[in-house]
C-alpha cells in the first residue's frame, strides 16, 4: 500500500511587509499590522515587530507568524540568558549573529520567516541586518522583507543610493537622511506598497531607535480599495510639493477630491 | 486463531505503520464558531452539528467549554482532536489547582498554553485538526483569541472560525462596538449564526451562546433561530432569464 501522505501544509504565508534605515544616530524599524491567510484577512492589528528586550536591537518579521511566534521566543529567551551570563544586553551586531544561528539550526524545517533585525551598533550608529529564511544575513544600510519588498526594496535604492559592496575600502551604506526625513520616507513607501500589496495595510507601526530610547508612531494606511484617496494621495503629494510650488499642491488636493467622488466605481 | 502482539510505534523510522497513527484528514467535523467581546466580557455561539462528510451524522455536540473559572474554549474542526485538547487542558487545570496557591489560570495562559500545543503537533506533522477560539475575562480584562491547526494565533474583539471568517466577521467589523450590551450582542451573534445558517451547508439550525463575565460562565439551552424563505426574489428565480440555467 502506497504512503498515504499528508494533505495539508504545516505552513501558510500570513502576509505583511517589514522595512529598516539605518541613519548615523538612530535606526527606523516599520512593519505594517495586517494578518492575512489566502484572501482573508485574520487581524488588523497584530504586530510584526518584537522587542527583544533589547535597547538596541529591534527585529521585525514577516512570513509565517507561527514560527516568527515561536523564533521570538527562541530570540528572547536566549537574550534572557546571555544577560544573565555577561552581566549586559546583547549588542546588535552580537543579536544578528544569533539570529542567524538559530534560523540555520533549523535549515531542514525552516522557521518560514523573513527578518529584519534593526538597531544602532557599539559605536552608536544605525545598522540593519538583512536576513533570508535560512539564516543567511547581511549588514545593510535598509531594507525591506516581505511580500510589499519586491515594490519597495527598488524604491529605497533610488532614493537612499547605497555605495556597492563591492568597494574597498567597505564604504558604510548608512543612509545622510535626518530621521524626520528617513520617517517620512518610510511612511511614504508603505503609503505606495498598500497600494498595490493586497497583504500590506491597515496600520503602519514605526519604531525610531536612538540612544536615549526607543519611540514608537503609529499611522493610519489604507483599509479597502473604496477608502479616502485623499488620505494616501495627499501624503504622497506633500513629499512632492517640497520640490515644487504650493499651488501646484493645492491643485493636486482638489484634483484628489474630485477623483474620490468620480472613480469610486473602478477603484 | 491467531494472536497479535501489538507492535510497538516507537521507532517511526522503521515501522511504516506508524504513519497511520498521524491525523491526515478530519472524520467528524464542526463548523464555525463566532465570538465577540462585550461589555461585561464575551459571548460565544456555535451550533451543535458534527458532520461525518458531507452527513450531518451529530446533532447534539456540545462545542463550547468552561475552562477553569476564567475561559471559555470553542472549538472547529475534529471533533475528537478538541476532545483530546480537553484532556489536556483537563490536566492543566488540575495542575493549576493543585498549587492551591490562590491564583488560576487566566484567558490569556490558556490561549498561550494551546498555541504552542497546537505548533508543537505541527512541528511534527501530526496536527490537532482543530481552529479553537479561546474567550475569557479576568481581573476585569476581557481577552479574545483564535489559534489554528499550524499555531498562528492571534487576539481580536471579535473572531470566527472556517465559513464564520468568510460570512460573519464582515458583519462584525462594521457592526462591532465596545460597549455593546448582551441583549445586542446575542442580537448580532445571531445576525452571524442566520447567515451561516443560509448559506453554510454543514450548519444546523441548533445554537448555543456561552457567556462569559468576571463572575464565571453561562452556556445557553439549545435554541434555534427563526428563518425566512420566502424572499420574492428567489420565488421564482429564472424568471428573468427562462430557459437558461
Amino acid at each position: 500500500m502506497t504512503k498515504q501522505h499528508a494533505n495539508w501544509s504545516p505552513y501558510d504565508n500570513n502576509g505583511g511587509t517589514c522595512v529598516a534605515i539605518a541613519g548615523s544616530d538612530y535606526c527606523v524599524i516599520a512593519a505594517d499590522t495586517r494578518m492575512s491567510t489566502g484572501y482573508s484577512i485574520l487581524s488588523r492589528d497584530y504586530s510584526k515587530i518584537h522587542n527583544c528586550k533589547a535597547d538596541k536591537a529591534v527585529l521585525s518579521s514577516s512570513g509565517f507568524q507561527a514560527d516568527v511566534k515561536a523564533l521570538q521566543k527562541v530570540l528572547k529567551s536566549r537574550h534572557l540568558v546571555y544577560q544573565h551570563q555577561h552581566n549586559k544586553q546583547m549588542s546588535c551586531p552580537a543579536m544578528a549573529q544569533l539570529l542567524s544561528n538559530t534560523l540555520y539550526f533549523k535549515r531542514f524545517f525552516p522557521y518560514y520567516a523573513f527578518n529584519v533585525l534593526g538597531g544602532l551598533d557599539e559605536e552608536g550608529k544605525g545598522c540593519v541586518f538583512t536576513y533570508d529564511a535560512v539564516g543567511s544575513y547581511e549588514k545593510v544600510g535598509y531594507s525591506a522583507q516581505g511580500s510589499g519588498s519586491t515594490l519597495i526594496m527598488p524604491f529605497l535604492d533610488n532614493q537612499l543610493k547605497s555605495p556597492s559592496p563591492l568597494l574597498l575600502p567597505a564604504q558604510d551604506a548608512i543612509t545622510p537622511l535626518s530621521e524626520p526625513e528617513a520617517v517620512d520616507l518610510v511612511k511614504t513607501v508603505f503609503a505606495s506598497a498598500t497600494e498595490r500589496d493586497i497583504y500590506t495595510g491597515d496600520k503602519l507601526e514605526i519604531m525610531i531607535l536612538k540612544a536615549d530610547g526607543i519611540r514608537t508612531e503609529v499611522m493610519e494606511l489604507r483599509k479597502t480599495l473604496s477608502e479616502c484617496w485623499q488620505h494616501t494621495l495627499s501624503i504622497v503629494l506633500i513629499r512632492i510639493s517640497t520640490l515644487g510650488s504650493l499651488c501646484y499642491l493645492e491643485l493636486c488636493l482638489k484634483f484628489s477630491c474630485v477623483v474620490n467622488r468620480f472613480s469610486f466605481s473602478y477603484l | 486463531m491467531t494472536f497479535t502482539i501489538p507492535i510497538d510505534n516507537g521507532d517511526a523510522l522503521k515501522n511504516a505503520e506508524a504513519d497511520s497513527q498521524r491525523t491526515l484528514y478530519p472524520y467528524v467535523t464542526g463548523t464555525s464558531i463566532v465570538a465577540i467581546k462585550y461589555k461585561d466580557g464575551v459571548l460565544m455561539a456555535s451550533d451543535m452539528g458534527g458532520s461525518y462528510g458531507s452527513t450531518l451524522r451529530y446533532k447534539n455536540i456540545e462545542r463550547v467549554k468552561a475552562i477553569g473559572k476564567h475561559s471559555l474554549l470553542g472549538a472547529s474542526g475534529e471533533i475528537s482532536d478538541f476532545q483530546e485538547i480537553l484532556r489536556y487542558l483537563d490536566e492543566l487545570v488540575l495542575n493549576d489547582n493543585m498549587w492551591d496557591d490562590g491564583n488560576s489560570l487566566g484567558p490569556k495562559e490558556v490561549h498561550n498554553y494551546l498555541t504552542r500545543v497546537m505548533y508543537n503537533r505541527r512541528n511534527k506533522f501530526n496536527p490537532l485538526w482543530n481552529t479553537l477560539v479561546l474567550g475569557g475575562v479576568k481581573n476585569g480584562e476581557s481577552y479574545l483569541g483564535m489559534v489554528s491547526m499550524i499555531g498562528v494565533s492571534f487576539e481580536d474583539n471579535h473572531v470566527a472560525t472556517g465559513f464564520g471568517n468568510h460570512l460573519a466577521r464582515p458583519i462584525l467589523r462594521d457592526e462591532w462596538r465596545a460597549d455593546l450590551s448582551f441583549e445586542d450582542g446575542v442580537k448580532l451573534l445571531e445576525k452571524c449564526m442566520r447567515v451561516l445558517l443560509y448559506r453554510d451547508r454543514s450548519a444546523i439550525n441548533k445554537l448555543q451562546i456561552a457567556k462569559i463575565t468576571e463572575e464565571g460562565v453561562t452556556v445557553s439551552q439549545p435554541y434555534s433561530l427563526k428563518t425566512f424563505w420566502e424572499f420574492q426574489a428567489f420565488h421564482n428565480p429564472t424568471a428573468g432569464a427562462q430557459g437558461s440555467w
